[in-house]
């Protein structure tokens, strides 16, 4: 007899809301969580003595608003110490841009004027399209090539959504959807600081460059989110990013679900073609009617369930899928708040940007195409202990970048290049801090080799995969797995890898959820 | 995986192969001065022979002596290590840990759709060794099928020389030529034996063949190819042996009811049009799918046609009206309704009817049985003659001999 409703593996931010939809539904779940605590990618971590920060995703942008109903998350203690950050666009010469509001809907420094109106023009457009995929996050994507209504109706919404636009906006959408991000802002606006920063959002935790094919579309995927009620706002929760997962935790807890930490999942149970439960390292089974992984897909595939269980052509779908992480996490323990040339206190709350020109994003991407980290590289930062001292000590400061590109396979190992590669960053930040070096107390850089190493990320891909257009809704992670079943019966994805993807969103173990109830009575 | 790293291309392909296109086989040289007719064709990148002397003639010796038949362009893979068996069982469609050692077994696979892309002979040389033998080459996907697995796959098909010996003198034929004991062989047994004369070479002797009748198949190292064929060819001289090309095969492997891929049944990687690809359910090999053991390709796939009751085709044996062979003709419900299409047709000289092997659209050749018609266009010195004939479906093989399974063999 099994002993739950359902076994959840990882306890990422998917994994818990998965497991608390069903906890919600009476279910009874068991989440197993390899780490020594819950959260995932999505967890505080204490890097120095006393100085802790958002250890890989570092900022809200995306955070589902049924998930955050639904499991309540305000009433389990969720509270942003800042929402709707400004970005600072960081300049060599010290006159930077920057932008207020979601998206930058007010620009603050010497934009032109008619620039600014262009601008105004561009983001509308922009939002608007995004606006277009926003109702998809929530949803099962349709499977293609059936005849079923559910399906035709599916795919057809999605028509009308865009017919929606109007025929004006229509054709835009359709003309735009393929392109690359350098080229839409080439044709529509004119300040390279604007572009450079555009270009990186649209850029950012991919394996593209802003002259690659479909980064627009990586942005709309960016845009489409929405925090604490408005589109493309960016957020920081109080406590860093493990805030966000403690209320999540204390919504599943509260339905009676339960966790188990330190319980590494090493194989799949499979019997008479359905999966019926897991076995631990150490060889402990056990036994539930469902399970549910919230790691990545080619990790649930391949190392947990097993090529056995699987159609050749399937697993070797499963193989190719682009796993290659770009991006390093870098962290600074500071005596003092740092002085960035130009910029006041005030605008240190915000998110601080380096990616001056669309061309500086791309030089910075071309080496890691060639297995190379940048050596100028793009990053954003973030300190998070301007709004929320609780970080650091009294008077000090944490910093925290997303910084690119940094391969995961990279050429001779990051053991190798990584004191190079932190020299480089830490480098980067001084030309715009210069005093910065003098008030490090403590440093860490994440590689994506130690990202997949401490998070279980193959390629320390935080998407669990590129979420480039041939990679989303309905071939996401791929045909035969994205509407969150998988070919064996009992067996269902919840996490990053699945539609609509990573981020801090909750949105794929939301869909997850409701198609496990709806399938699984 | 611990794959044997495969011989060097060099080995087998001269460096201006490119000017010759096809290859000879080893047998080449033996078959090339019997000669007579020049019906020299392609099989699988190899030059072989449609029909060496008479088509008729050879027909006949299959069927009242002996024939040898060069079967050296038969893809062959080695398949071998710790996990070949779950490996080969994950592959294929029939359970492998039936397959005792010194055993072949007919089998199927399929891809992840529960289409078929190939059949062929499974022969299980040890616990950790096999050899798989087809039509069509499928080394991508067996290599794409190996992750997961303890096992190396390499295509041997240049190393092994592979002779048909088939006919009902046949064990005479090998007896004479000194196997010992090759009468003990039963149906789908092997055994490996030492080649006469020749010191140490062995022998791999199967008692399959593709022609319905008492046969074997025998395989040597490429570079004994032509030491093997002596030794029969002189032992076969009082048992009516001859060498046969395939256009006479052909006629005996329809009577045996055989199917052959890209002839009657298009294997799913080469289909173009999506439904021309065939389930086993579809081609006859229904028999063949185990759902007792674990997964296997194309296994949820099959189950859910099974479930659903969704195989569109069926694959049947009809005996069609006068003596005029109906190859590539249209199957007709009441003379009107186009039901299906012919892939292989003969009149069976042995059983006299006239015979064909057809795809049909179900439920017609299921539950619709009557009323079924062949057209035929017969030409006759440049004139069409259209003949409707009435064909009823009837079980395969056409032609059953008791010798075929007979143990020992009759001396002939």
């Amino acid at each position: 007899m099994p002993s739950f409703d359902a076994i959840v593996i990882g306890a990422g931010h998917n994994g818990l809301v998965c497991a608390a939809m069903l906890a919600r539904k009476r279910r009874k779940v068991l989440v197993l969580e390899a780490g020594d605590e819950p959260g995932g990618a999505a967890r505080t971590v204490e890097f120095a003595p006393g100085h802790s920060v958002s250890h890989v995703a570092h900022i809200l942008s995306h955070l589902h608003p049924s998930v955050a109903d639904t499991l309540m998350l305000e009433r389990h203690g969720l509270r942003f110490a800042a929402t709707e950050i400004p970005t600072v666009v960081l300049n060599g010469d010290g006159k930077h841009l920057i932008l207020h509001g979601a998206f930058g809907e007010r620009i603050e420094g010497d934009i032109g004027g008619a620039d600014a109106a262009a601008w105004d023009a561009l983001r509308t457009k922009l939002l608007a399209h995004s606006a277009v995929l926003q109702p998809w996050l929530a949803r099962t994507p349709p499977r293609l090539g059936t005849r079923k209504t559910r399906d035709l109706l599916a795919l057809g919404s999605l028509g009308l959504a865009i017919r929606r636009l109007g025929t004006e906006d229509m054709r835009e959408f359709l003309r735009m959807i393929l392109m690359n991000i350098a080229d839409v802002l080439d044709d529509e606006i004119a300040d390279p600081r604007l572009k450079g920063a555009v270009a990186f959002d649209a850029v950012l935790g991919t394996g593209l460059g802003p002259r690659s094919p479909n980064s627009l579309m990586s942005l709309y995927y960016r845009l489409a989110g929405e925090t604490a009620g408005r589109q493309a706002a960016l957020a920081l929760p109080h406590g860093g990013m493990g805030a966000v997962v403690d209320a999540m935790v204390s919504a599943l807890t509260g339905w009676g679900g339960e966790i188990r930490t330190g319980a590494v999942v090493e194989r799949i149970l499979v019997e008479d073609g359905r999966a019926a439960g897991v076995a631990l390292a150490g060889g402990e089974e056990i036994r539930a009617r469902v399970v549910v992984s919230g790691a990545n897909p080619r990790t649930t595939f391949l190392e947990l369930l097993g090529h056995r269980h699987l159609d050749t052509g399937f697993a070797r779908r499963v193989s190719q899928i682009r796993m290659r992480g770009n991006a390093a996490k870098f962290h600074l323990a500071l005596t003092g708040l740092p002085e960035f040339t130009g910029l006041d206190e005030g605008h240190l709350g915000g998110r601080l940007v380096i990616a001056p020109t669309i061309d500086h994003v791309e030089w910075a991407f071309n080496p890691s195409k060639y297995g190379r980290f940048s050596d100028s590289p793009v990053m954003e930062i973030t300190i998070p202990t301007v709004s929320d001292p609780s970080l650091a000590p009294s008077g000090n400061h944490v910093l925290s970048a997303v910084v690119q590109y940094a391969p995961s396979d990279l050429g001779g190992g990051w053991s190798f290049s990584r004191t190079d590669f932190q020299a480089i960053v830490l480098e980067t930040i001084a030309a715009y801090a210069p005093g910065i070096a003098g008030q490090v107390i403590a440093t860490e850089l994440l590689t994506p080799a130690d990202l997949e190493r401490r998070y279980r990320m193959p390629g320390g891909h935080w998407h669990h995969g590129d979420l480039g257009i041939d990679r989303m809704f309905m071939l996401r992670p791929l045909p035969g797995a994205a509407q969150y079943a998988t070919p064996v019966p009992g067996l269902y994805l919840c996490g990053a890898g699945s539609h609509p993807g990573g981020g801090v969103m909750g949105a794929a173990g939301y869909n997850a959820a409701g198609r496990i109830l709806k399938l699984e009575r | 995986m611990a794959a044997e790293k495969p011989a060097p291309v060099k080995e087998f392909w001269p460096k201006d192969h490119f000017r010759k296109p096809l290859m000879e086989t080893p047998f080449h040289d033996r078959i090339a001065a019997l000669m007579r007719t020049g019906t020299w064709y392609g099989w699988g990148g190899y030059t072989v022979a449609s029909v060496i002397e008479d088509k008729e003639v050879e027909y006949f010796a299959i069927r009242n002596a002996a024939t040898l038949f060069d079967i050296s362009p038969m893809v062959k893979y080695r398949i071998s290590g710790p996990d070949a068996e779950a490996y080969l069982n994950r592959l294929t469609l029939r359970d492998v840990a039936g397959l005792a050692v010194g055993r072949v077994h007919y089998t199927a696979w399929c891809d992840d759709d529960g289409k078929v892309l190939d059949d062929g002979t499974l022969f299980r040389l040890s616990d950790w060794e096999f050899r798989l033998c087809c039509q069509e080459r499928h080394l991508p996907w067996l290599l794409d099928s190996t992750p997961g697995f303890e096992v190396a796959v390499e295509e041997v098909t240049h190393r092994i020389a592979g002779l048909a010996l088939q006919g009902p003198t046949s064990c005479s034929v090998l007896r004479r030529a000194g196997f010992a004991d090759v009468e003990t062989l039963v149906p789908f047994e092997m055994r490996n034996f030492s080649l006469p004369g020749a010191n140490g070479v062995e022998v791999l002797i199967s008692r399959t063949g593709f022609t319905g009748d008492l046969g074997y198949e025998l395989f040597v190292p490429s570079d004994q190819a032509t030491a093997l064929w002596d030794v029969l060819w002189k032992a076969g001289r009082l048992h009516g042996l001859r060498a046969t090309g395939s256009a006479a095969v052909d006629i005996a492997r329809i009577e045996a009811g055989f199917i052959m891929a890209r002839s009657d049944f298009i294997p799913s990687e080469h289909a173009v049009r999506e439904n021309r690809r065939r389930s086993p359910f579809e081609i006859g090999l229904d028999w063949m799918v185990n759902f007792g053991k674990g997964h296997f390709n194309g296994r949820r796939a099959l189950e859910e046609e099974k479930r659903r009751k969704s195989s569109r085709y069926v694959l049947v044996g009809l005996e069609i009206d006068g003596n005029e062979p109906a190859p590539n003709a249209i199957v007709y419900h009441g003379k009107t309704r186009r039901i299906g299409v012919i892939s292989a047709a003969a009149w069976s000289p042995t059983a006299k009817r006239n015979i064909a092997i057809a795809s049909l659209e179900r439920p017609y050749g299921v539950r619709k049985t009557d009323d079924l018609w062949v057209e035929i266009y017969a030409m006759h010195e440049l004139q069409y003659t259209k003949l409707m004939m009435r064909a009823r479906v009837v079980e395969r093989p056409f032609l059953k001999l008791d010798r075929r399974r007979a143990t020992p063999p009759a001396a002939f």
